[in-house]
């Protein structure tokens, strides 16, 4: 029995325990993406985007799934707090896959909706109905498995000319006793006009099997911007599936930036579609890697018209076994003339066994555009190494002075500086091999 | 408007010049594919059992198979019952069953300029030319022979050194690498085979030429060059089709062994007939193209100018088995009209501190979709590995297409990869400049797209170097608008 069938079968024999605390908003949608669940199923190994990070055998595994939604019995609030100091942010919690009700949450600005994605479809369906599974539902076999069981998440609302000034934090804690598969989902809507940042954190606290499948929905207004962080600091056991789709409209600008400082497997796939004049897109990614980790960066920039502007930077530093791959792609359809767009792919390699994949494509179909992509793998720079020997500095302090420069390109680019200056730390302990623990959470003894 | 007129005619009627067909009394057997069809094949050439086994083989494996469908092409569906898979143009005489030579077919050979006489040929080239599934001649034979080198068709050359050609024969591109390897395995008719002693300079450059004639015939020819320890030798291919509304199909596979301190040098120009403007006709050339550096020192260089093609879809690869051997490829790739290209190449690093360098020039006009598809590997053991790999992509026109899909899988940290690609437009500037110089556009444009492939043009020899050059004008021409 191939493993589909198997999530099938459960969403068969489920359907009423799933569908019942849902909005009807998302169990319309859920009918139509599990239809299409079934028909294509989970993409295969020997499907191109799927080459380097088979899923199959990820779904394959036994998780439970807390399709009843039962409580978790924790406040997240009294046995997580971010360690990162003076961020000052709006800080939300997702416990496994359920919203955690903020009590005593401060005071947003006026026009802002923030909250649980089932709360706010259940009471306001008219506003979420014109986006909620409007870009997932062209997605792959893993986003239609999401559709089909997602029953809570995050939406974050900014309406016309608002501006979110604190970065609203959201932190995926998983907390389980047993394995366990968890199904986000985001929502996130800029009106014309508006700002917002948010800070993705996954955390995982015990040491249990989880499998996270993430997907964020992503509107970015008229001449709205919007940066995103996502930064995971989960363990060998995790896996996480991300996938982010991207609208974005004329003038309207979106950064990006994902870190991955600990994980088992991840796989973060974002799709962003440039449909108005003059949109901006800047996509970041840094993979710190050692033991067997396995981190993969899937990106695809749809230039649908022209006169935008795409930058993307990904730097992989792996260590051990550690397995990076990188699949970029830039489309510019045909007449999306004028178009900017460069795609840069660095790696370093630190050990025989390190493994790296990279794939940075170019699909054009409009002549007068400047487009241009590089990726490299290599070592640290001997010479440079050697110079700071001469001068006294030790080789190991060199090395990682060094991997610490070729780090911050890509940490430099985020805006939030109390994060900034927190990674810079973060990414030094990495190096140093001290990051086992979260320092904030009072599970880790 | 009517000098515009008469320039555009003139155009058209010179686009494709090898486009006529030659009528030369073929033998062609029936349509369809089967191990009958294959049997038939093997016994017209008097095949040895093992070389009948091996196409069994190969046609019950590609049974198996279907048809890969991840190129970034829109290939339409081949019905592979529907072509004739042996096509003869030489005539048997009945009296000594010797083969003879056409006059209409030597006289077709002096029309692509390959003349069969060897008083008239270019004195330091060698030609082995086959029409459809037969090697027709092969010229300075005697010369190199007393050389050591055996430069025959591969029907002779099972006939002759049945040892040497099941050694090396599939050693590189096995059966069941991939579709058309099968297909080809199953149905390979002539080809040419290159033996090149210990030592040995080839003194001459080796040239096949490959012709398609008969209609409603594919071509499935096998080459295998063997290059023996401390040899060198530069190989030549080119190839040209008669223009035809159908699609015909050319399935070939190419093997190269290189031996220690061997340099093997293969430059293709590539020159089937494309098509019409409105896409009708061509040929799908779909050819499996390796070499494998087996031995410590050796190289491997590959040049390609491909203008012709309905589709082409190949990946002249390297194999860097033994330690310090190079793989080089050079390509210039220009696709017009509704052409379309899938090429590229695979430099597979195994041996230590192998070398490799990948130069593609993409070139788009008209409606056409030029792609470049490039692995490089370096596996575990392959220490210090050096990969530079350069891809530009021209567009000439606002509805052709232009993509990069390179592939970088390294499994060794010693390595250093480059991989490095653009995309634009000719520029307005250039133009200008040559226009206020009294150089027409359309000739403007031939000089600044000939100086883009310089690099690559420059890797060949002189005499297809400077064919080459007047082959990608002459493609060009008519894409200005």
């Amino acid at each position: 029995m191939s493993n589909e069938q198997e999530y099938i079968e459960l969403f068969d024999s489920n359907r009423a325990l799933i569908e019942e605390p849902c909005a009807e908003l998302l169990n319309r949608e859920r009918a139509k993406a599990y239809t299409a669940f079934k028909a294509m199923g989970f993409p295969s190994g020997k499907e191109e985007l799927y080459r380097y990070t088979d899923v199959r055998p990820i779904f394959a595994e036994n998780y439970g799934m807390n399709l009843g939604r039962l409580d978790v019995p924790i406040n997240p609030r009294e046995i997580f707090s971010c360690d990162v100091p003076n961020l000052h942010t709006h800080q939300e919690y997702i416990v496994n896959d359920t919203y955690f009700s903020k009590d005593g949450a401060e005071a947003l600005p006026e026009g802002v909706i923030l909250g649980s994605l089932n709360e706010i479809a259940t009471k306001n369906p008219a506003l979420l109905e014109p986006y909620y599974n409007v870009l997932a539902k062209g997605g792959d076999g893993v986003a239609m498995f999401n559709t089909t069981f997602a029953q809570d998440g995050l939406v974050l609302y900014v309406s016309k000319n608002s501006c979110v000034e604190r970065t609203v934090q959201l932190m995926n804690v998983l907390r389980s006793n047993v394995d366990l598969l968890t199904n986000r989902r985001l929502l996130i809507v800029l009106e014309e006009g508006a700002q917002a940042s948010m800070l993705l954190c996954d955390h995982a606290v015990e040491k249990i099997k989880s499998l996270s499948v993430q997907v964020v929905e992503v509107f970015v207004g008229r001449n709205a911007r919007f940066d995103l962080c996502e930064l995971e600091e989960t363990h060998g056991e995790n896996v996480r599936l991300s996938q982010l789709f991207v609208k974005q409209e004329a003038g309207s600008s979106f950064n990006h930036t994902t870190i991955t400082l600990t994980n088992g497997l991840t796989r973060n796939s974002a799709r962003v579609s440039l449909e108005g004049e003059g949109a901006e897109v800047n996509m970041y990614g840094l993979a710190i890697t050692d033991k067997k980790q396995h981190v993969e960066n899937n990106t695809l920039v749809d230039h649908v018209v022209g006169r935008c502007n795409s930058n993307e930077l990904y730097k992989y530093i792996l260590d051990e076994e550690s397995k990076g791959v990188f699949s970029g792609k830039m489309l510019i359809r045909k007449d999306a003339q004028q178009t900017n767009s460069r795609q840069t792919n660095r790696n370093l390699c630190l050990t025989k066994c390190a493994r790296m994949y990279a794939q940075p494509q170019l699909e054009i179909y409009a002549d007068d555009v400047k487009c241009g992509h590089g990726s490299t793998v290599g070592q640290l720079d001997e010479n440079a190494l050697f110079y700071m020997q001469q001068r006294g500095i030790p080789a190991d302090e060199a090395k990682h002075l060094l991997m610490f420069a070729f780090a911050g390109e890509v940490i430099d680019a985020i805006k939030l500086d109390a994060l900034r200056e927190r990674l810079h730390i973060l990414v030094e302990k990495r190096f140093r091999g001290e990051l086992n623990r979260c320092k904030g959470c009072s599970l880790c003894k | 408007m009517k000098k515009s007129n008469n320039i555009f005619k003139k155009i058209a009627d010179k686009a494709y010049k090898y486009g006529f067909i030659s009528n030369i009394n073929t033998e062609i057997i029936d349509k369809g594919l089967n191990e009958d069809v294959i049997r038939l094949i093997s016994s017209k050439k008097n095949e040895p059992e093992w070389l009948l086994e091996f196409r069994l083989k190969a046609y019950r494996y590609w049974l198996t198979l279907e048809m890969p469908n991840w190129a970034h092409l829109n290939i339409p569906p081949i019905d592979y019952q529907a072509i004739s898979y042996y096509a003869d143009p030489l005539k048997k005489k009945k009296s000594n069953e010797n083969k003879e030579i056409d006059p209409e077919l030597m006289k077709t050979f002096d029309k692509l300029g390959i003349p069969l006489e060897e008083r008239l040929a270019l004195s330091n080239t060698a030609v082995d030319a086959v029409m459809d599934s037969v090697s027709v001649k092969t010229t300075f034979k005697e010369e190199l022979r007393e050389k050591g080198i055996i430069f025959c068709s591969m029907s002779e050359a099972v006939q002759e050194f049945p040892d040497l050609v099941q050694q090396y024969l599939g050693s590189v591109v096995n059966y069941r690498d991939n579709f058309f390897a099968a297909l080809n395995s199953a149905v390979f008719s002539d080809g040419s085979f290159v033996y090149i002693p210990k030592g040995v300079r080839c003194p001459m450059e080796l040239s096949t030429y490959f012709r398609i004639n008969a209609a409603q015939t594919g071509q499935f020819e096998r080459t295998l060059i063997v290059a023996d320890d401390d040899s060198y030798v530069s190989y030549l291919e080119g190839c040209t089709a008669p223009m035809r509304d159908e699609n015909q199909l050319h399935a070939a596979i190419v093997e190269i062994v290189v031996c220690n301190n061997a340099e093997v040098k293969y430059s293709t120009v590539q020159n089937w007939y494309p098509g019409d403007a409105q896409g009708r006709g061509g040929i799908y050339n779909f050819v499996t193209k390796r070499g494998e550096c087996r031995g410590t020192n050796s190289k491997l260089s590959w040049t390609q100018v491909e203008t012709g093609s309905a589709i082409t879809w190949k990946y002249p690869s390297c194999v860097l088995r033994g330690d310090n051997s190079q793989g080089e490829f050079y390509s210039v790739a220009l696709t017009n009209n509704f052409q379309q290209a899938d090429t590229g190449t695979k430099m597979i690093h195994l041996g230590k501190n192998c070398r490799s360098t990948i130069i593609s020039k993409g070139i788009s006009a008209g409606q056409s979709q030029n792609s470049y598809r490039g692995l490089v590997r370096v596996a575990k053991n392959a220490d210090n590995a050096r990969n530079y790999s350069q891809c530009d992509s021209l567009l000439l026109g606002s509805r052709c297409g232009a993509h990069t899909f390179p592939y970088m899988d390294i499994h060794n940290d010693s390595a250093i990869i480059e991989h490095e690609a653009t995309t634009s437009k000719i520029s307005e500037e250039q133009l200008f400049y040559c226009n206020q110089r009294g150089i027409d556009t359309e000739e403007a444009i031939g000089l600044i797209v000939n100086g883009y492939a310089k690099e690559v043009l420059n890797k060949l020899p002189m005499e297809f170097a400077i064919e080459a050059q007047k082959l990608l004008s002459v493609s060009l021409e008519g894409s200005v608008g």
